[in-house]
C-alpha cells in the first residue's frame, strides 16, 4: 500500500436544533456527518456514493476546509488540519482545491472567465507572479479544452458543459495535489457528460492529481474511481476497490443501490434480481439505534438494534480465502451477494 | 371505443416556435408519434431537445405567449385537440389525459393539504360531494402506497418526502382513471432507491388500468426498464423510431449510437468513455441539412444539404440519417476514434 495523502478519522458534524427565539436552546442535532474513516491514497480517485441526505457533500467540506468538524481529524501528510487557522490554513487551502456541482451557480456572473480563474492567483500570489497571470489562465483554458481567446467572455456566453469547464480550470489554477469534486457531471447531460468525465480523468494523469470524486451516480462513480466508498446516513457503510464493491458487494445497502440502477440493456431486465428497498432514509436528526440501515433492511435482527457494526472486514471473510469479498463492510450479517449481471 | 383502428393518441407533424426577443427557436419541428392503449412510449432527448414542449403541446397547457403551435395535428381518439375550445380540452385534461411533473414539490399547492389538492379532482370534475371526495382521496393515497393515508391526507406537501410527494403526483394524475398519461421526467429528482419504487408503482398501475403511457426521459437506464417503445428526440426532431429491444442492440442513427456509446455503464469498467463531440445546436440557429452534421462522425456533404426525412428501416423501425444502413452496420468513419 501507498502512503495516505489525507488520513479522515472520526470525523463528524452535527448541526445543533435550537428552539426559541430569545433563549435559543439545543434540542438536537442533525447528525450529517457521523464518525467517517477514510484513507486517500496519493494518486488515486476515490468515489463518494450516496443518496442525498448520507452526507457526502459535507464530508467534502469539511476536507477543503468551508466547514469545521464537531470532532474528529483530518490529517494532511500527517498534520491535523481541522485545528489550523491563518496562515498556516492558507498553505494547506492551496494544495486541497474543490469542483462544484453546479456550473450556474458557482461562477460569479459578473466576473470574466480571466478573472474567475486567476483569482486564486490573488489570494495566493506565490504561485503566480503578477505579470505572468494572464499568460497562466490562457494555458489553463486550453488545458480544459477551452479556448483561449475566451478570455475577456463572461459566464452566460458559456453552455453548461463549458461552464465546468471553466470551473475545473479555476480549481487546478493552483496547482493543487488534491481535488474535491462534487457532483461535478449531474447537472450536464449525457453526451457532455462524457467530455467531462474524460477531461477529469485526463488532467488527473496529466497533473498526477489525487481526486476525491463525490456522486450519487454509481455508474460514473465506478467508472472513474479506483476505489469506492459507500456512505448512508453520516457514516461510510462499504469501502474497496472498485470490483469488490461492484461485482462483489456484501453490505445490503449497497447491494440494494446496486440493484435499484437502471441499466441502459432491455436484455437485462427479464434476469435481473432487483431488490426494492422499503420506505425512506431516516431524518438524520433522528438517526436509529445500532445499525443505521436497519429499519429498511431485509436481514435486520435484534443484534442489528443493539450493536452498531463498525466498518471493518466482515468475520466471516476474514478467515476465509483472501478475495474480493474480503473489504470492510458495516454489517453484523454480510454475505456476498452478486447483484449487477456481468457484461459479456 | 368505435373507432378501434385509430390509435389512442396520433401526433401527426407537429410544430412549435418561441417567439422571444432574439429571434424564434423552433423548439419542434415536425413531430410525429403514436401511443396505443396499454402501451409505454419512451421519448428520449437531452435538455433543448423539445420533448418536454411536445407534451405541453399535447396537454395544451403550453405558455402561449411565446410558445405558438406553428402547425400539426394532436389525434386523440381520432379528435383533433388543437381545433377544441379551451373549455373542451380542459375537460379532456385531467379525466382523459393527465401528467405527471418532474419536480413534485413545485407541482404541488403548499398551503393546500394533499387531501385537498386529491379531493378538487372528484368535485369539479365529477361533482361530488366533499365528503365522498374525501373518501375517494384516501383510497388513491393508499393505492399509491402511502402509509397512514387516513391521518395523512390532512397534512401539506412539505410533510412528505420526496418519493411519497411523487407517489401523491401519480394518485393526482390516475384519479380519474385516464386513458393517456404523460410522465415527464417523473423520477429525475429521486435518489436511485426510490426511483425504483415509484418505476415499479407507475409501471404496475399503468398495465392494471391498461393507460397508454409517454414516458419522458434522458435516462437510457429507466428506458430500457420500463418502455415498448422508444422515439429518440434531437433538435425538435424524432430522429430514430423503434422498439425499445433493437435500438439497443442496433441503433439506426449516429446520434443514438453516440448516446449510448457515452453512458458509463455499472457493470463494465471502461478506460475512456466515447464523447459526442461539439455541443447541442442552438434552436435559433439549426444547421442546415441534418441538425446532427457538425457533430456527426458520418456526416458527408448531402447532410448539410439535405434535410434527411425518417427512412423506414424495418417494419417497426424508422431513421432519420441518410445513411442509417451504414449506421446499422455499426460502421464508423475513418475520422472517428
Amino acid at each position: 500500500m501507498t502512503e495516505a495523502i489525507l488520513e479522515v478519522r472520526d470525523l463528524a458534524k452535527h448541526y445543533p436544533l435550537t428552539q426559541g427565539i430569545l433563549f435559543k436552546k439545543q434540542v438536537g442535532a442533525v447528525r450529517a456527518v457521523d464518525g467517517v474513516d477514510l484513507d486517500l491514497i496519493t494518486g488515486e480517485t476515490l468515489g463518494i456514493v450516496g443518496e442525498s441526505g448520507c452526507g457526502k457533500s459535507t464530508l467534502a467540506k469539511m476536507i477543503v476546509h468551508l466547514e469545521r468538524p464537531t470532532a474528529g481529524t483530518i490529517r494532511y501528510k500527517g498534520e491535523d488540519i481541522t485545528k489550523l487557522s491563518g496562515r498556516a490554513l492558507k498553505a494547506v487551502r492551496r494544495n486541497i482545491q474543490m469542483v462544484f456541482q453546479d456550473p450556474y451557480t458557482s461562477l460569479n456572473p459578473r466576473m470574466t472567465v480571466g478573472d474567475i480563474i486567476g483569482e486564486p492567483y490573488d489570494i495566493h500570489p506565490e504561485v503566480a507572479p503578477k505579470g505572468d497571470r494572464r499568460r497562466r489562465v490562457r494555458e489553463l483554458l486550453d488545458v480544459v479544452g477551452l479556448n483561449p481567446e475566451y478570455i475577456n467572455r463572461y459566464p452566460h456566453q458559456f453552455s453548461g458543459g463549458q461552464r465546468q469547464r471553466i470551473g475545473i480550470a479555476r480549481g487546478l489554477a493552483l496547482q493543487p495535489e488534491i481535488i474535491v469534486a462534487d457532483e461535478p457531471v449531474s447537472a450536464l447531460d449525457v453526451s457532455v457528460q462524457a467530455q467531462v468525465i474524460n477531461l477529469l480523468a485526463g488532467l488527473q494523469d496529466e497533473f498526477d492529481l489525487t481526486l476525491m470524486f463525490i456522486s450519487h451516480d454509481l455508474s460514473i462513480v465506478r467508472h472513474i474511481s479506483d476505489r469506492v466508498g459507500v456512505m448512508y446516513l453520516g457514516r461510510v457503510v462499504e469501502l474497496g476497490r472498485d470490483e469488490e464493491i461492484y461485482d462483489h458487494p456484501t453490505h445490503p445497502y449497497t447491494q440494494a443501490l446496486l440493484s435499484a440502477v437502471p441499466v441502459p440493456d432491455p436484455e437485462a431486465r427479464e434476469h435481473r434480481e432487483r431488490i426494492i428497498l422499503g420506505g425512506d432514509v431516516p431524518s438524520p436528526a433522528n438517526i436509529p439505534s445500532g445499525c443505521r440501515f436497519r429499519t429498511r433492511c431485509w436481514k435486520a435482527q435484534e443484534r442489528c438494534a443493539l450493536e452498531v457494526p463498525l466498518l471493518a472486514v466482515p468475520a466471516v471473510f476474514r478467515l476465509a480465502e483472501p478475495g474480493p469479498a474480503q473489504h470492510p463492510s458495516a454489517c453484523h450479517f454480510a454475505e456476498e451477494k452478486k447483484v449487477v449481471p456481468t457484461a459479456e | 371505443m368505435s373507432t378501434s383502428t385509430a390509435p389512442l393518441l396520433d401526433v401527426r407533424d407537429l410544430q412549435v416556435e418561441f417567439h422571444t426577443r432574439d429571434g424564434v427557436a423552433k423548439a419542434v419541428n415536425g413531430v410525429s408519434y403514436t401511443v396505443d392503449e396499454g402501451q409505454t412510449l419512451a421519448v428520449l432527448g437531452e435538455s433543448g431537445s423539445g420533448k418536454s414542449v411536445t407534451a405541453q403541446a399535447i396537454m395544451g397547457i403550453l405558455d402561449t405567449p411565446p410558445g405558438k403551435i406553428a402547425g400539426g395535428q394532436v389525434l386523440f381518439r381520432g379528435q383533433d385537440l388543437l381545433k377544441l375550445k379551451e373549455e373542451q380540452r380542459r375537460k379532456i385534461r385531467g379525466s382523459e389525459m393527465a401528467m405527471i411533473f418532474q419536480d413534485a414539490l413545485s407541482s404541488l399547492n403548499p398551503v393546500l393539504s394533499v387531501g385537498d389538492q386529491l379531493a378538487e379532482m372528484f368535485t369539479v370534475h365529477r361533482g361530488m360531494s366533499k365528503k365522498d371526495a374525501r373518501a375517494k382521496s384516501i383510497e388513491l393515497m393508499e393505492r399509491v402506497g402511502i402509509p397512514g393515508a387516513k391521518e395523512r391526507v390532512r397534512q401539506y406537501p412539505h410533510q412528505f418526502s420526496g418519493g411519497m410527494r411523487q407517489r401523491i403526483m401519480i394518485a393526482m394524475a390516475l384519479a380519474l382513471e385516464p386513458a393517456l398519461i404523460i410522465a415527464d421526467e417523473p423520477t429525475t429528482a429521486l435518489d436511485v432507491t426510490v426511483q425504483a419504487q415509484v418505476m415499479d408503482l407507475l409501471a404496475g398501475l399503468q398495465s392494471e388500468l391498461n393507460m397508454g403511457l409517454i414516458l419522458i426521459t434522458h435516462d437510457l437506464g429507466v428506458v430500457a426498464d420500463v418502455a415498448d417503445r422508444i422515439a429518440v428526440m434531437y433538435a425538435g426532431r424524432i430522429v430514430e423510431t423503434s422498439p425499445v429491444h433493437d435500438i439497443y442492440q442496433a441503433p439506426a442513427h449516429p446520434y443514438t449510437r453516440g448516446l449510448l456509446r457515452s453512458i458509463p455503464r455499472l457493470d463494465q469498467k471502461g478506460r475512456e468513455l466515447y464523447a459526442i463531440k461539439g455541443l447541442p445546436p442552438n434552436l435559433m440557429n439549426i444547421p442546415p441539412g441534418c441538425a446532427f452534421n457538425p457533430r456527426c462522425p458520418l456526416a458527408q456533404d448531402i447532410c448539410r444539404t439535405d434535410e434527411p426525412p425518417l427512412y423506414k428501416v424495418s417494419r417497426e423501425r424508422a431513421s432519420a440519417c441518410h445513411f442509417w444502413q451504414r449506421t446499422l452496420e455499426g460502421e464508423e468513419a475513418a475520422t472517428d476514434d
